[in-house]
C-alpha cells in the first residue's frame, strides 16, 4: 500500500469514526445541559461552591460569572507555578519566572495552552496534574457552557434567562468531559503512554552514555489536552514525545478525541432548538471546509515543494518515522482546525503551503469544527452574518431559527468577527517594528514573519501551536502573546452572551415564503463562502508576506 | 449587611476552583494511575522499560544514540535518526530543529575562531547543509552514494549561489556581474561546486562579507532524484527521541553491521525483519524499525568479544 493511499484511509476512518458518534455524543450532551435534574454528588459541590443550582442568570451574570472564574483561575495558576519548589512533587525546579508564569496561566485559563515553557525542564508534576491539567479540563467546559447558552438564546423566547454558568460548568465538566478523559487515558496507557508520579529513571544506554527516562502522570494529562481541544503538552516536543503519543493508533485516538465533542456539539445545537436538520446543516459547512484543509495540507506535504523537502527526499524534518508524513499532516490539520495546538511534528519545518495551511485553518476563526463550544459559538456567528448578508442580497430582514437578526444582533456579531484579525494583524505589526519583537526570529526572510504571524494567530485564535523556532520565552513575547489570548478568548465569549441575551428575549419569528432556509445545501455553501472570503479578504496580504512568497516560485 | 453580588461571585468562583482541583487534579490522576497498576497496563505506565544483562538499558519508546564520545557512530549499531534532543536523544530538552523549508543560507563562522579550536556562536548551519552534511556522512560510512538534489558533490553543504547584477521586472538577473557560492567558505572549501554561472566565475564566500543583496539560487544539480540515503536518515525528527528508522535507512546499514559483528549478512537481514513492524491494522502510520530493540537483539544473538 501506498502512503498516499495509507493516509486517505486514515483520514476516512477518522471520519467514519466521527461520523459514528455523532448522534449517540451529541445527544449525550444535549441531555447534560437539557437536564432538570441533578446528581447527588453535584448538589453536595454545588452547596461546597455556595450557588443556587436553579437559580437562572441573565447575559450579563452568566458573562462576570465566566469572568469571575476565569480571573480566579489565572491568579491560581500563577501562584502555584510561583510557589512550585515548596510543594510536593516539584521534581526540584525553581519557580517559574513572572512574566513566563503570567503567559502560562493565562495561555491555559484561555484554552490556548501556547507553551513558552519547556514541561519537562520547567514543571514539577503538581503544577502539571493540580494546575495545568485542570484548567484542561475547565477552560474546555467553559468554552462548551457559553456555546449552550448561545444556543439558549436561540431556542428561548421572550425570556432574559440563560442558564446557571455554575450547573453548565459542572456539568460539563463530570459528565462529560471526566468519564471520556478516565475511560481514554487507560487506553492510551495501553498504546504505551506513562502514568506514574516518579521522578523517572536514569538509565546507561547500549552506547555506555547517561539518559534520564522522564516519568510523570501524563496519560492522564494527555487525554484531557485533546478531549478539551486545548494543546498544552507535558513536554516540549508535545504529542511527537514517544511517552504523549507512542503508537501509530494512539496518534489516531488522540486525533479523534479532538475532533469528537467540537464536532458533536452540533448535533446538540440541532437538539436544543428542535431542529436536527439545523445541527447537519451546521456540521456541514464544518465537515466541508475541514475536509478540504486537510486534503490540501497533505496534498502539500506529500508533494514536498521547496529547497529542503527535494533535497531530504520527503518532508520528514520534524516528523516522526511512526506517524510519517501523512498522518502527521493529519494531526496538524485536526489541531488547528480545533483550537488545540498540540503537535505530533513541527510545523515550522513543514513546506510553505503546508505550513500556510495550518495558519489558514486558525485564521479561519477555528470554526471547522473549532474548540470545545468556541467552535460552534464561532459558527452560528458565522450564520449570523451569512443570513445578513443574504438578507441584504434580497432586500429581506435576516431571520435564524425564528429570530430577527437586527441592528444590536449585528453590532456584536461583526465585533466578534473583527476582534481575533484586529489583535492578530496590529501584534503581528507591532512585534516586526520592534527589535524586541524581531529577535525571536529563528529563520530569516519570509519565513521569519510567518513564525512571527503564526505566534500572533495562533494566541489570538486561542489555538496554542507554534511554529517553534520563534523564541517566545521573552518578557516582549510572554507579554503580547498573553494579552492577545487574553483579549481573543474574553471578548468574544463577551459579545456571544450579550448576542445570546439579545437573541432570548426576542419572540419567535414564524416562518414565511421569503424566510431563506437554514438547513439546505444553498446554506451550507452560502456560510462555507462567507467564510472564506471574510477570512481571504482579511488575512491574504498578511499570507502574501509570509508562507505564499516563500512557497510561491 | 449583605456580601455585594461580586464578591460573593468571585468566593464562589475561588470555591468551585479548589473542588474541582482537587476532584480533576488529584483524585482523577491518581485513580488513573491505580487502574494502571494492573498487569497489562504496568509496564507501559512506568515507561516500556528494557533490560540488558540485568540492568534497565532504556525505554523501548525512546530512541538512543548509537555513538562514541567524539560522536563516530559505533558500527556494531544500528544507527538512530539526526535529533535535536539535546546533544542527542536526551528526554530532558525534547525538540526540533525548526528550521524552515528554505533555511537554505549558512552564516559562516570565524575562521580565527574556528583556527583557536573556538566555536563561533554567531554562525547557523542552514537546514539545507545540515541534510547535506548528514548525507554525505551516512553515504561513506554505510559505502552507498551520498549525493543529493541542492547538495554539493565534494564538500557536502547545500549548493546555493548569491547572483549579484541588475534584476529584471520578474526579478531574475540576465547578467551577472558577481556569483558567490555562499555555503563554501574560503579556506574551508578549496574550489567551488561550479566554476561558472552563466559566464561569471564563481567565487568562494568570504567571512564577514554580506551576500544579502545577490538573489539566492539554489542548484539542483546531478544527483538522483531518489537519494541511495533515505529521507529519515537525514532528517531530525519532531521530539528529538524517535525510537525508529524506517526499513529503507535500516537495509544500507546491514552490511556493516554484519562485518562489524563477523556475521552473515543474510542472518542479519532476517533479524532485522523481525524487528521491523508493518503499517497496524495495514493503514496506521508508516513501516519501521525500532533501533533499540534490534540493537538489543544483535548483543544477546551476535555479541562482540
Amino acid at each position: 500500500m501506498s502512503t498516499t493511499v495509507a493516509g486517505a484511509l486514515f483520514a476516512a476512518s477518522l471520519v467514519v469514526a466521527i461520523a459514528a458518534v455523532y448522534r449517540p455524543l451529541g445527544d449525550h450532551m444535549y441531555r447534560v445541559y437539557a437536564g432538570t435534574r441533578h446528581r447527588r454528588v453535584e448538589k453536595a459541590l454545588y452547596r461546597l461552591v455556595g450557588v443556587r443550582p436553579d437559580a437562572e442568570q441573565t447575559w450579563g451574570v452568566y458573562a462576570r460569572s465566566v469572568l469571575a472564574f476565569s480571573v480566579v483561575s489565572v491568579l491560581f495558576l500563577y501562584l502555584l507555578q510561583r510557589v512550585q519548589n515548596h510543594l510536593v512533587l516539584s521534581l526540584g525546579f525553581k519557580p517559574v519566572a513572572s512574566d513566563q508564569a503570567w503567559n502560562t496561566a493565562v495561555s491555559f485559563v484561555t484554552n490556548t495552552n501556547w507553551q513558552s515553557y519547556s514541561g519537562e525542564t520547567t514543571m514539577g508534576h503538581l503544577v502539571q496534574m493540580a494546575g495545568l491539567a485542570v484548567q484542561n479540563f475547565v477552560s474546555a467546559a467553559v468554552g462548551m457552557a457559553v456555546a449552550i447558552a448561545l444556543v439558549r438564546g436561540f431556542a428561548r423566547k421572550r425570556t432574559d434567562q440563560l442558564g446557571n454558568f455554575w450547573v453548565d460548568l459542572v456539568r460539563g465538566v463530570l459528565r462529560i468531559l471526566l468519564p471520556i478523559a478516565f475511560v481514554g487515558a487507560l487506553v492510551l496507557i495501553a498504546g504505551g503512554l506513562i502514568q506514574n508520579f516518579g521522578s523517572g529513571h536514569d538509565v546507561t544506554t547500549l552506547a555506555g552514555r547517561a539518559q534520564h527516562l522522564t516519568g510523570g502522570p501524563v496519560a492522564s494529562q494527555e487525554v484531557i489536552k485533546e478531549l478539551g481541544t486545548n494543546g498544552g503538552g507535558f513536554y516540549n516536543a508535545n504529542s511527537a514525545h514517544p511517552f504523549e503519543n507512542a503508537a501509530t493508533w494512539t496518534n489516531w485516538f488522540e486525533i479523534f478525541l479532538i475532533l469528537c465533542i467540537p464536532f458533536s456539539l452540533c448535533r446538540t445545537f440541532g437538539r436544543m432548538v428542535g431542529q436536527n436538520r439545523q445541527g447537519y446543516a451546521i456540521v456541514s459547512v464544518m465537515a466541508t471546509l475541514a475536509v478540504v484543509s486537510l486534503v490540501l495540507t497533505n496534498v502539500f506535504q506529500l508533494m514536498h515543494h521547496g529547497t529542503v523537502p527535494v533535497a531530504a527526499g520527503a518532508s520528514m524534518e520534524g516528523v516522526e518515522t511512526r506517524f510519517g508524513v501523512s498522518d502527521s499532516a493529519t494531526f496538524a490539520s485536526a489541531t488547528t482546525l480545533t483550537s488545540t495546538g498540540a503537535v505530533d511534528s513541527f510545523h515550522d519545518s513543514y513546506t510553505s503551503l503546508g505550513g500556510m495551511m495550518t495558519m489558514f485553518n486558525m485564521m479561519l476563526g477555528e470554526v471547522a469544527p473549532g474548540g470545545t463550544g468556541s467552535g460552534l459559538y464561532g459558527m452560528l456567528v458565522l450564520a449570523v452574518i451569512t443570513v445578513f448578508v443574504a438578507g441584504l442580497m434580497v432586500g429581506r430582514t435576516p431571520e435564524y431559527l425564528g429570530k430577527k437578526i437586527g441592528a444590536r444582533e449585528m453590532k456584536f456579531a461583526s465585533l466578534y468577527f473583527l476582534t481575533t484579525p484586529m489583535l492578530v494583524l496590529f501584534a503581528t505589526g507591532l512585534a516586526l517594528a520592534l527589535d524586541a519583537g524581531r529577535a525571536g526570529m529563528l529563520n530569516g526572510g519570509a519565513h521569519g514573519l510567518s513564525e512571527v504571524l503564526y505566534a500572533f494567530t495562533s494566541a489570538s485564535n486561542n489555538n496554542g501551536s507554534a511554529f517553534a523556532g520563534l523564541s517566545a520565552n521573552t518578557v516582549f513575547y510572554n507579554t503580547a502573546t498573553a494579552l492577545c489570548m487574553a483579549f481573543g478568548r474574553f471578548v468574544p465569549i463577551v459579545l456571544v452572551l450579550a448576542l445570546a441575551g439579545s437573541l432570548a428575549r426576542q419572540g419567535g419569528t414564524p416562518e414565511s415564503d421569503g424566510t431563506l432556509p437554514t438547513h439546505r445545501p444553498q446554506f451550507v455553501g452560502l456560510v462555507a463562502g462567507v467564510t472564506l472570503v471574510l477570512v481571504a479578504l482579511t488575512f491574504l496580504p498578511a499570507l502574501a508576506l509570509g508562507p505564499l512568497a516563500e512557497g510561491i516560485h | 449587611m449583605r456580601t455585594p453580588s461580586w464578591i460573593r461571585r468571585h468566593l464562589a468562583a475561588v470555591r468551585a476552583l479548589l473542588v474541582l482541583t482537587v476532584v480533576l487534579g488529584v483524585a482523577y490522576p491518581l485513580a488513573v494511575w491505580g487502574v494502571a497498576q494492573v498487569p497489562g497496563l504496568r509496564s507501559q505506565a512506568r515507561g516500556s522499560l528494557v533490560s540488558a544483562d540485568g540492568r534497565t538499558a532504556g525505554s523501548s519508546l525512546v530512541g538512543q544514540s548509537f555513538t562514541d564520545r567524539s560522536g563516530a557512530a559505533i558500527t556494531k549499531y544500528f544507527q538512530s535518526r539526526p535529533s535535536m534532543a539535546g546533544d542527542g536523544y536526551d528526554p530532558t530538552a525534547t525538540g526540533a530543529s525548526n528550521l524552515g523549508p528554505e533555511s537554505i543560507v549558512d552564516t559562516l563562522p570565524d575562521p580565527r575562531l574556528v583556527a583557536a579550536g573556538k566555536t563561533d556562536e554567531k554562525a547557523r548551519t542552514s537546514l539545507l547543509t545540515t541534510v547535506c552534511t548528514r548525507s554525505k556522512a551516512v553515504g561513506a560510512l554505510e559505502g552507498v552514494d551520498g549525493s543529493r538534489p541542492f547538495c554539493t558533490r565534494d564538500s557536502g553543504v547545500g549548493a546555493v549561489l548569491a547572483v549579484f547584477g541588475d534584476r529584471d521586472r520578474r526579478g531574475r538577473v540576465p547578467h551577472p556581474t558577481r556569483v558567490i557560492s555562499v555555503n563554501e567558505q574560503d579556506g574551508v572549501v578549496k574550489a567551488p561546486f561550479v566554476a561558472e554561472y552563466d559566464g561569471v566565475r564563481v567565487e568562494l564566500a568570504k567571512y564577514g562579507e554580506d551576500y544579502s543583496k545577490g538573489l539566492v539560487v539554489p542548484v539542483r544539480g546531478d544527483a538522483p532524484g531518489r537519494p541511495a540515503v533515505p529521507a529519515d536518515a537525514v532528517t531530525a525528527s519532531g521530539s528529538g527521541l524517535d525510537p525508529h528508522i524506517s526499513p529503507a535507512y535500516a537495509e544500507i546499514q546491514v552490511r556493516r553491521v554484519a562485518e562489524a559483528r563477523h556475521a552473515d549478512v543474510a542472518a542479519i537481514r532476517r533479524l532485522v525483519d523481525r524487528y521491523t513492524s508493518g503499517r497496524d491494522l495495514g493503514f496506521l502510520g508508516e513501516p519501521r524499525v525500532n533501533v533499540l530493540d534490534l540493537n538489543l537483539a544483535l548483543d544477546r544473538r551476535y555479541p562482540v568479544r
